[in-house]
């Protein structure tokens, strides 16, 4: 197997006395669309914050193209290819949709304390921006106010932006969520069309989805990895059934 | 706090428009003011008014630059205000008084001023940041009341206004005013082009969504201090104005209660639009110039004695005026302006 | 000479740093449970002063006046909160900075409307006139001990209070997490209400206890106020022990810098550069201190865990 692109060590978070993610390790190779699931508060969440650096851990390390990102601030893991999706959208509501993408451009353009000229009208920005765009079918509302946009449509920004950064590896959390039948088909069917071009960690509660697209699905229960296979075995997986999967079927 | 401004233009050009006539207007005023001022009769007094407006406007278009576009709520503003006429008064004072050491020696010592307080006060979020750049403010007026080679809590008058390049330019109220509004334009241009630059964009991210911006790659702090740096530069130089126009310096200039008055400024003005803080500055020194005589005509019915007690204690139509601004008129004049009237 | 000169300065800085922390105490509050930045807070120890002041020239003791004070300012306290307050507690920060900062520009100019602009004086009540001599050859106020007395009373009441009663118990979960207590089914409203009241009750019995040894002028909270802040902030917003530590700090830093920053720097200067350095700095240091405390731990001694 090739050298994985992102190796969690151990990694641990625990408030308190309540242990949030519990000594997981993950490897996730290049290339691969990597799935988590689990089930409510198994900490999926808060392991997308760890490796994406909005929340310190505990105790592990985070391995990032084999080197220690551990100690890293959330900016410069993105500097270096790793970029993540909220499952809460977070855009920026005043600014055009293109303009949310724009700002992910100029952020990798290295120049940003550039005082004069309209940043607006830069063609170098505006054009890989609305390539993002394209990619994830928002070009039509370029110019529409994000917080104008209907919920997908947030959705699909979120992951312009994500795409905007140039990343080499995509953390997406639960990019489905909230969307209604149609845009969460178009959503999977942009996925589809990103997965092999990049590298996904995807944390998603749509069963149908995580099973169409995901190449290895990893499955935490209560902060641990329980498992760890392809689509098919985890199915077939005993313990995953009676953790999880047999909990969904009750439901 | 996303929801503190609204600066992006809308997408409806007609108003766009509409908005961008106010400054131009605005300047226009301005620049008309002086001749009125000499049909008036009463030029001295309207020249020295309206001198004060524009060096308050550049200070209140200052804040604005991190208030309006960054939501840094810096009530320590006053301080900078304080510096740029303490460094016109103690070099005057030592026999340099040309404008042309003067400014740079302002600007050179708002801007570490602002560098060492701002990089301490940006660790910090929210109230916090409020709190300490209030508390740095009065640090410095502290410093300045003690300060008895420079007349301690009397403060200092100036031998004169400053020279520039060895002439007296600015002896005239007329010369003085033209470059005050030279000033005045020179930095509204020079924010207009920030706020719109590569950078103001990150400012403007910032300000809407902090985490957003780390999640692109963005370290917001560089971004907010070199604001604040900014900022604290352009209220320097209405520091050096303003020690010019009173031809004397005091702690007075940087109590807090005078970053209040900025703050109260810019949001009456209207938030995040430069001009609007223009506005702003000029209705809060009209009203405090004019409010105890409106008071006193519009209270025609009452006995002489109770009118002018009322004039007289004119801030207190001041402070719940404040409130209601705050409670009523979210917008402030431009949010007027900008939108149409309801019902 | 200088031990007991030291020694009479660090009972004023321990006097003036019981002062700061009554009205520290009621702002961490405010701003702990309600997540409100409370600029008025400053006047409200000056209306303290100022009912204290009218209610003794009325009744002629100062006992009296005393405890007629306290239940009018916990009164002005709750009218402000019913008429300005409870309309901004959804508002971001600089709505509510604004909006208190008004309430200082009002009142102000309000106490001067009402008794006029020259201070007023309080007599130093009968009872506790005179001084005492702590050690020998040393007289002290007692008026100064009958303050720190009462700092250390109410310190010690509302340490009880806050840590062993069931609003206390309220109180401190609202610092850290508000969402929760509404949540448990209490009227988040109402805790407000008696929070501020209170808070605004303790900062009118520190104004009231300072009345006779101070001048009672208009203004005269605001420059308390930011100290106040000062004191929050190093401490921790939100926490009374680090409100009360930082207090004591701060009015110990304070008292003694500005009686002996002057003689220190004597030591690495000459005398007169001494003295004006001295002088310049002195009222400087707990603005430095702060810094200085910030600068490692950014939200202060005793953070509230969020």
């Amino acid at each position: 197997m090739a050298e994985p692109l992102l190796e969690l060590r151990n990694l641990r978070k625990a408030y308190g006395a309540l242990v949030v993610t519990d000594n997981v390790s993950l490897s996730v190779t290049p290339g691969e669309l990597h799935a988590v699931i689990g089930p409510n508060g198994a900490g999926k969440t808060t392991l997308i914050h760890q490796i994406s650096g909005m929340l310190p851990s505990d105790t592990g390390s985070i391995l990032f193209g084999g080197e220690d990102i551990t100690s890293l601030p959330m900016p410069q893991r993105v500097r270096r290819g790793l970029a993540r999706s909220f499952q809460i959208t977070s855009i920026l509501p005043g600014f055009s949709a293109l303009e949310n993408v724009a700002l992910a451009v100029q952020a990798r353009s290295g120049s940003s304390f550039r005082l004069f000229g309209k940043a607006a009208q830069e063609k170098n920005l505006n054009d890989p921006a609305m390539e993002c765009l394209s990619q994830v079918g928002l070009a039509a509302r370029a110019h529409v106010p994000a917080g104008l946009l209907s919920h997908g449509e947030k959705r699909q920004l979120e992951l312009a932006i994500g795409l905007a950064t140039e990343p080499k590896l995509l953390l997406l959390d639960e990019p489905l969520a909230g969307t209604g039948h149609e845009e969460s088909l178009r959503v999977v069917e942009t996925l589809r069309r990103l997965k092999g071009r990049l590298t996904i960690v995807l944390i998603e509660h749509d069963m149908e989805a995580v099973f169409a697209l995901a190449d290895r699905v990893s499955v935490l229960v209560y902060g641990r990895v329980l498992a760890t296979d392809t689509p098919g075995r985890i199915r077939e997986n005993p313990d995953v059934r009676a953790a999880y999967l047999g909990e969904e079927e009750l439901v | 706090m996303t929801e503190l401004v609204q600066t992006e233009p809308s997408p409806a050009p007609s108003l766009g428009t509409r908005v961008e006539i106010v400054p131009i207007f605005l300047f226009a005023a301005f620049a008309a003011a002086p001749l009125l001022a000499t049909v008036s009769g009463a030029e001295g007094y309207v020249l020295s008014l309206l001198t004060r407006v524009m060096i308050f406007g550049i200070a209140a278009m200052a804040l604005d630059l991190i208030l309006g576009y960054g939501a840094l709520v810096s009530f320590g503003h006053a301080a900078f205000l304080g510096l740029g006429g303490y460094a016109v008064g103690i070099l005057a004072s030592h026999g340099i008084d040309d404008a042309l050491v003067q400014v740079p020696v302002a600007l050179a010592a708002s801007a570490l001023f602002a560098l060492v307080t701002g990089a301490i006060s940006l660790r910090t979020k929210g109230v916090y940041f409020i709190m300490i750049t209030l508390a740095f403010g009065q640090m410095l007026y502290f410093l300045a009341t003690s300060l008895a080679a420079y007349g301690g809590d009397d403060g200092m008058t100036l031998p004169s206004r400053s020279l520039v390049a060895g002439f007296s330019v600015l002896k005239s109220d007329f010369t003085f005013y033209w470059i005050c509004l030279l000033c005045l334009l020179g930095t509204y241009a020079f924010s207009r082009a920030v706020v719109a630059s590569r950078f103001g964009r990150v400012l403007r991210g910032t300000r809407d969504n902090a985490t957003r911006m780390e999640a692109i790659g963005f370290r917001p702090f560089r971004f907010q201090l070199t604001a604040y740096v900014i900022s604290g530069m352009m209220t320097g130089l209405a520091g050096c104005l303003l020690a010019n126009q009173a031809e004397f310096v005091s702690p007075a200039f940087m109590t807090w209660q005078r970053s209040g008055e900025l703050i109260f400024m810019v949001v009456l003005g209207g938030l995040g639009s430069l001009h609007g803080a223009i506005i702003g500055a000029a209705a809060f020194l009209l009203l405090e110039e004019f409010l105890p005589e409106i008071l006193h005509a519009a209270s025609f019915f009452l006995s002489d004695e109770v009118r002018d007690h009322l004039a007289e204690n004119w801030k207190m139509v001041f402070g719940p005026l404040l409130i209601l601004v705050v409670l009523f008129a979210r917008g402030g004049i431009m949010g007027l302006l900008r939108r149409p009237r309801h019902g | 000479m200088t031990a007991t000169l030291l020694f009479v300065q660090a009972l004023n800085g321990l006097q003036f740093g019981l002062i700061l922390f009554l009205i520290a105490a009621g702002l961490t509050l405010v701003f702990g449970v309600m997540d409100f930045i409370n600029l008025a807070h400053g006047v409200q120890y000056m209306v303290g002063a100022y009912l204290v002041a009218a209610f003794s020239a009325w009744t002629g003791s100062f006992g009296w006046a005393l405890l007629l004070a306290l239940p009018t300012a916990l009164a002005f306290g709750l009218l402000l909160e019913a008429i300005v307050f409870r309309h901004l507690y959804d508002r971001d920060h600089l709505d509510q900075v604004l909006a208190t900062f008004g309430i200082i520009l009002f009142l102000n100019q309000g106490v001067k409307f009402v008794w006029g602009a020259a201070p007023l004086s309080v007599p130093v009540p009968e009872l506790l006139s005179g001084s005492v001599e702590i050690a020998s050859g040393l007289l002290y106020p007692v008026y100064r001990l009958a303050i720190i007395a009462a700092g250390l009373v109410v310190a010690i009441l509302l340490y009880g209070l806050v840590n062993h009663t069931r609003i206390g118990m309220l109180v401190r979960a609202g610092a850290s997490n508000a969402a929760m207590v509404s949540a448990l089914g209490v009227n988040i409203q109402r805790l407000f209400m008696v929070v501020f009241g209170f808070g605004a009750m303790l900062a009118g019995f520190a104004g009231a206890m300072v009345a006779p040894i101070l001048s009672v002028e208009p203004g005269m909270g605001d420059n308390i106020l930011i100290l106040a802040f000062v004191v929050i902030v190093i401490g921790g917003i939100g926490s009374i022990r680090g409100a009360f530590l930082a207090a004591l700090l701060i009015g110990l830093v304070d008292t003694l810098g500005r009686s002996f920053a002057p003689n220190l720097l004597r030591l690495v200067l000459d005398p007169a550069a001494a003295s004006q350095t001295g002088r310049a700095i002195a009222p400087m240091l707990i603005y430095i201190f702060m810094a200085a405390v910030l600068f490692f731990r950014p939200s202060g001694l005793f953070p509230v865990k969020r």
